[in-house]
């Protein structure tokens, strides 16, 4: 997936493949200009001009969604695959109320008729756990919390029973004991509904507490990825194995200083030769600087982008205290 | 009601302390209109003290009134009522000349790089600006300090006729921590210094922080709302909800046994990135919404949605009181939940 601009040519994601089994729970984490929200847009054909898919498949069951015709491609986002998006008031259009959005969001689509979609409207609010839905059902975007307009996003992305969620940064713009309840709705509904979750986040925690499998991004590319607690027990690459270990954590016991990242990610319209880390990892060797490692199988079900393999440096070399 | 809160740090500190927040009220009016105005309760009646050397973190949800607690101490606003002492001076009392004269010890550092800079000056003119507003240095010797921090704090010092915009986030931050650190100051304010960065970027502030604060002695005010970097810095910590300071106790105190109902619930609420312990740990989750500062719940402000509320709890207002230790709690049922 590249963009094409005035100046160079940016490549944002290039060569990602995965797949997402029915009603599992699958994390991209990634920092800012990893990938991962071109990588979530792409799946849905909603890359930004002037960016364009230039290579690659994206199959939902059998169906191909880059050759979808324009009639198709509307279906199949919102029926098949809902997204849902960090910032909840500048997704909901403001002067409209809520329950007529949700209510909408059925009628652009062909699973129900419209008494059917009316009718569903308070339910599908009061399986988000809006309080007092069939009162609220009247309510403006601006009279509900950013937690409750969150709510009413997810109530909108589940309301034509998609079989897949895609949730970028959805609790970034919340406080921590608002995230908290998404994340829990999020985890109930997935069970509930059956549905898969495709879960953006920079935050490593969010992904322990709700995925099952981790699929790690750096520089437009997939580092790492695996079964969530492979990844978080015994991480491969240096990137994963540094980043967990830049996170304070609230159960820290013992002050132990924080492993930091020196340097800053590659500008992707001039990316370094060889691996995309090799500026900024500790670990690396003579290989890494004019060589791009493969993604690799590195067993435990875990799959790694990387020519030396964090179970092959000692200990002491990491330098862990 | 609270005034034995001033004095109530953990006895083992013989240190005096190097600020003394007592009673500070800071509200706002808002929404002047056709039906008079509101009033925002943004802080209402916090004592604290912070000792020389130490870390106090202050933490809690947006809207609980803990960055204008920061800003009310070192007087970027006038404060409502109550007085801030810093190494037994009272701020609140002075005026003009006298209080800038004072206010170089204490510095502030920002959470927005981006918009706590000025775009059309070079960084070496940002950091100098404070040795030239005080007229400590100017030419060549402001340019050597100004290196000299650039240094310490991990930035190129040839990099000094750049603007903020040729920097990354965690480069402007680190600009901001020169500027703060420029005057020799003993005390900094760091309100949410590394929620804007990058995961991997905040590791490199927090440690340049914890760096810099061994090597001239810092005393820190940490502001954020996220509880685990909060609890990596600091040696004690406050918890603030919607005005009121709800618990202050060690690090490890808070830590190991909250005593407020609502520490506990933001803790529980925290993520651990460990799938294990996740998947046998669970959220205490609120009920409804946080209220309006304007119109504040009687008596203790968290009843409306406390667990474990009882009908005192909407009646008598219970006060930040030493529980055990040096731990204080304002709450009937500490450490009931």
């Amino acid at each position: 997936m590249q963009f094409f601009g005035s100046g160079p040519t940016v490549t944002a994601v290039d060569g990602i493949t995965f797949d997402v089994e029915k009603g599992e729970t699958v994390g991209i984490v990634g920092e800012s200009g990893s990938g991962k929200t071109m990588t979530a847009l792409s799946l849905l054909r909603l890359i930004p001009d002037p960016g364009k898919i230039t290579n690659g498949k994206i199959l939902f069951g059998n169906r191909d969604v880059v050759h979808m015709s324009d009639d198709d491609i509307r279906e199949f986002r919102g029926s098949d695959v809902a997204m849902i998006f960090q910032d909840p008031m500048t997704s909901l259009n403001p002067v409209l109320r809520v329950g007529f959005q949700i209510e909408e969001a059925m009628a652009a689509h062909r699973r129900f008729t419209s008494k059917q979609a009316h009718d569903r409207v308070v339910p599908m609010m009061q399986r988000v756990r809006i309080p007092g839905a069939a009162q609220r059902v009247r309510d403006y975007p601006h009279q509900f919390s950013g937690g409750m307009r969150q709510r009413v996003m997810i109530a909108m992305g589940l309301s034509n029973e998609p079989s897949l969620l895609i949730a970028d940064e959805p609790t970034t713009a919340l406080d921590v004991t608002v995230q908290a309840s998404i994340i829990e709705l999020l985890r109930d509904l997935n069970r509930e509904l059956g549905a898969a979750v495709i879960l953006i986040t920079h935050n490593l925690a969010v992904v322990a507490s709700l995925c099952q499998r981790v699929i790690v991004m750096y520089a437009g590319r997939i580092v790492e990825e695996g079964p969530t607690r492979a990844i978080f027990k015994n991480p491969q690459h240096p990137y994963t194995w540094s980043l967990l270990r830049s996170i304070p954590r609230v159960d820290e016991r013992q002050h132990e200083k924080l492993i930091s990242i020196s340097g800053l990610p590659p500008d992707l319209s001039n990316p370094p030769p060889g691996c995309k880390f090799h500026p900024r990892c500790r670990f690396r060797i003579d290989k890494c600087f004019t060589q791009e490692p493969s993604l690799d199988d590195v067993g435990g079900g875990q799959n790694a982008r990387c020519w030396v393999l964090m179970k092959n440096v000692p200990a002491e070399e990491k330098g862990v205290q | 009601m609270t005034a034995q809160a001033a004095q109530a740090t953990p006895a083992s500190a013989a240190t005096a302390p190097l600020l003394r927040v007592e009673n500070i009220v800071k509200h706002f009016a808002v929404g002047a209109g056709l039906f008079g105005h509101a009033t925002v309760h943004a802080v209402d009646g916090v004592n604290l003290a912070i000792k020389t050397g130490e870390t106090l973190g202050l933490v809690g949800e947006s809207g609980c009134g803990k960055s204008t607690l920061g800003r009310v101490i070192v007087q970027l606003q006038p404060a409502t009522s109550g007085q801030v002492f810093f190494e037994d001076i009272e701020l609140t009392k002075l005026r003009g000349e006298k209080l800038r004269r004072t206010r170089q010890r204490m510095q502030m550092i920002f959470q927005d790089p981006y918009a706590s800079l000025n775009p059309r000056m070079v960084v070496g003119d940002i950091i100098a600006e404070p040795l030239r507003n005080f007229g400590i240095a100017r030419g060549r010797t402001a340019e050597k300090r100004v290196q000299e921090v650039m240094r310490v704090c991990g930035l190129n010092p040839n990099f000094i006729n750049r603007y903020p915009h040729e920097f990354s986030g965690g480069q402007r931050q680190r600009i901001g921590i020169a500027r703060a650190l420029v005057l020799n100051p003993s005390f900094i304010v760091a309100d949410e210094p590394v929620s804007a960065l990058d995961v991997s970027i905040q590791a490199q502030i927090v440690n340049l922080m914890e760096d810099l604060q061994d090597r001239f002695h810092l005393t820190y005010l940490f502001i954020a709302h996220d509880l685990s970097v909060v609890n990596h810095m600091s040696d004690r910590i406050a918890v603030m909800y919607l005005g009121k300071i709800v618990e202050v106790g060690t690090t490890a105190e808070v830590r190991d046994k909250p005593l407020h109902p609502y520490t506990k619930v933001l803790q529980s609420s925290v993520p651990i990135p460990d799938p294990d312990l996740e998947m046998s740990r669970r959220p205490i989750l609120l009920k409804g919404e946080i209220p309006s500062p304007v119109n504040p719940p009687s008596a203790c402000r968290f009843h409306t949605r406390c667990p474990i509320a009882q009908p005192i709890c909407s009646e008598v207002e219970p006060p930040l009181e030493m529980k055990e230790g040096g731990h204080l709690a304002a709450c009937h049922f500490a450490g009931k939940l």
